[in-house]
């Protein structure tokens, strides 16, 4: 049901290594907001949790329903969210396909030494069984100014 | 009739609309309305145990259930649900990499015997075959096979972990009986090792049982800890545990730790990639001789039982990667109350072992760490301060005037006493050496010389002029003069 793409612009690109690297060793996290697998901004939300954010990330409820809220705002939807992974692949943990969401885009950046490498996007298998990696466009930047991150 | 909002990712569950109605009095007997009418949602609102997921979060006008009552959660006509997401992830954790994650077709298989031998494990979901093949395929250590050692390497034997390595050098003591269940009467004079291993073989033939006939030291540590996944401390000294921890830090191992003294235990699972270390609990040691041992302070029998065992449990939960592990967690169990508390504990970025900087880099000298400076050699006994139980005994035999001082608790004394002594306890001394006279001659005498030591020199502070210390305290009157009485 999913079509398995997402296309991110350089500038929203730019906005996730950059948190990835400002928050490193520890993990960051936000909302992508888009339609139709274009992300055209980004919600960056605090890592609320409590087993060690060098490790796991936690978007909580009330962080959640902000992301809504700004999606429904900007007049588009919440397509899926973003972390980092410090010194470790941007691939799927266990953990990771243990807490997913259908539909959502996992958008993963590696953090090597406090320097962002690799992105990858994943989407979670209608049986949960596991993730399927998606196809991560590199869009044109139509508005330099579309990639807002809000940092909180 | 009741409203339930639908968050983005389950809405192709319900043909894209944002809210669904369904009916139902609770929470619970509206998801359940909800999930039959959208089939699709059931898989990722309830894991395979029926349980909604931990990241579903049900929310009633704004307020969590598990606030309210949980999925019994009334609701009335009119009243909104909302699902909403909590989202969470990460990288893998060691125990992810290191058993978890282990892709099934390593993990070995089990035999018939095996699955009959396991079968009330296999028989719940939680733990299962694949659960009983990463018992099997895991590697514990446990530090010591004394009083914590003996219950946790019993039950992971019992529980079927597949190799069980054991550190230990001491020999079995008629005084370790009363709580290292490990060992029986036979056993006494034997090497620990070889009485566990004996144990636990017949306990279990299925399992591996290593033993590493060492003093855990700095030097071997690292290569020690090397080719196991957990390593469980039932140590019974500082500077071993700090060993233990730095050494579960630098090989990313988790350390399942317990502790014991007197009434009380502690027990908290550390050095995981995520939680924190004992050095984030306790960054320095205690000064020497603060913390007495338990030989020193006794313990009760039956509470190395419950501490080892929890350190088992937390064992063989890391293994299986299920149930909440006692990481960011410390228990401390009091058995005179029968109570457990939990404290939090929280990484420290400032921790010189796991934190963001860390200044323990490699494994040091522990001892010194500790304040503990090797012990002097056997000095000669020193005349003027000290006599021995052959010197005092021919000394009472030619009938001079002097008087012993027994400084131990009054619960001692019950076991043995040397006869004619006069007892004043450690800790009254200061307060009752008025009682004696500052001219007459006395030696001061405990179990073994320490404390009788510590009075001997207050006395002389105090002018005192001959005041001696029984050297080897009562233990080696025994030895040496008076075989009759018990030793404890």
């Amino acid at each position: 049901m999913t079509d398995c793409r997402l296309t991110v612009t350089p500038s929203i690109e730019y906005a996730i290594r950059a948190h990835g690297q400002e928050t490193y060793p520890h993990e960051c996290c936000g909302a992508l907001l888009g339609r139709d697998g274009h992300v055209s901004a980004l919600v960056a939300l605090p890592n609320t949790t409590e087993e060690g954010p060098r490790r796991r990330f936690l978007v909580r409820p009330t962080d959640y329903r902000e992301a809504e809220r700004r999606a429904a705002e900007l007049g588009a939807e919440l397509l899926g969210f973003y972390h980092s992974h410090p010194d470790h692949p941007a691939r799927p943990s266990q953990y990771d396909l243990d807490h997913a969401w259908p539909t959502f885009a996992y958008l993963i950046v590696a953090v090597a030494e406090a320097k962002a490498t690799d992105m990858t996007v994943w989407f979670l298998k209608d049986d949960r069984s596991s993730f399927e990696e998606g196809t991560l466009n590199h869009g044109e930047n139509p508005h330099p100014d579309t990639a807002e991150a809000v940092h909180r | 009739m009741a409203k339930i909002l639908i968050p983005t990712p389950l809405r192709p569950y319900t043909d894209k609309q944002d809210a669904v109605d369904a009916a139902g009095a609770t929470v619970g007997e509206l998801l359940a309305d909800l999930t039959r009418r959208h089939s699709g949602l059931k898989a990722h609102l309830y894991n395979e145990q029926g349980k909604l997921r931990s990241f579903v979060n049900v929310y009633v006008n704004d307020e969590d259930i598990r606030y309210l009552q949980k999925e019994q959660t009334p609701v009335a006509a009119g009243d909104t649900v909302s699902i909403i997401p909590s989202v969470a992830g990460g990288a893998e954790t060691t125990i992810d990499r290191s058993v978890r994650q282990q892709p099934d077709h390593d993990l070995p298989t089990l035999t018939n015997d095996e699955v009959k031998r396991y079968s009330r494990h296999l028989i719940m979901p939680e733990v299962g075959v694949d659960g009983q093949r990463k018992l099997k395929a895991a590697k514990v250590l446990c530090i010591g096979a004394g009083g914590l050692g003996s219950p946790v390497a019993m039950y992971l034997a019992a529980a079927g972990v597949g190799t069980i390595g054991l550190v230990d050098f001491d020999v079995v003591d008629f005084s370790n009986l009363q709580r290292q269940i490990l060992h029986s009467t036979p056993d006494v004079g034997l090497p620990k090792l070889q009485s566990a291993k004996n144990k636990l073989n017949a306990l279990n033939p299925e399992v591996k049982i290593v033993t590493h006939e060492t003093a855990l030291s700095s030097q071997n540590a690292l290569q020690l800890f090397e080719p196991y996944d957990v390593i469980v401390d039932g140590t019974d000294n500082f500077p071993t545990r700090y060993l233990v921890n730095d050494a579960c830090v630098l090989l990313g191992k988790p350390n399942a730790y317990g502790s014991i003294f007197r009434f009380e235990g502690q027990a908290s699972v550390f050095a995981t990639k995520n939680g924190p270390c004992y050095r984030c609990l306790y960054p320095e040691p205690p000064p020497p001789g603060l913390v007495p041992s338990c030989a020193e302070g006794g313990v009760l029998g039956v509470l190395p039982g419950i501490i080892g065992i929890i350190q088992a449990t937390e064992t063989v939960k890391l293994i299986m990667g299920i149930g909440e592990p006692l990481i960011g967690r410390f228990l401390i169990y009091d058995a005179l109350r029968m109570r457990f508390r939990e404290l939090k504990l929280r990484k420290d970025p400032d921790c010189p072992a796991c934190g963001t900087h860390p200044t323990v880099t490699k494994l040091i000298d522990y001892e010194q760490f500790c304040g503990i400076t090797a012990a002097p050699e056997p000095a000669k006994v020193n005349s003027a301060t000290e006599l021995t139980s052959l010197e005092l005994k021919a000394r009472l035999d030619r009938g001079d005037k002097l008087t012993i001082v027994d400084v131990r608790e009054p619960n001692e004394l019950q076991i043995n006493r040397i006869p004619g002594s006069l007892h004043i306890p450690l800790g009254d001394v200061p307060r009752r050496y008025n009682e004696l006279d500052p001219d007459a001659e006395y030696v001061m005498q405990c179990k073994s010389g320490v404390r009788s030591g510590k009075a001997a020199d207050f006395l002389r502070s105090v002018g005192f002029k001959r005041v001696l210390n029984l050297k080897g305290g009562i233990l080696d009157w025994i030895d040496k003069v008076d075989p009759t009485q018990p030793k404890y």
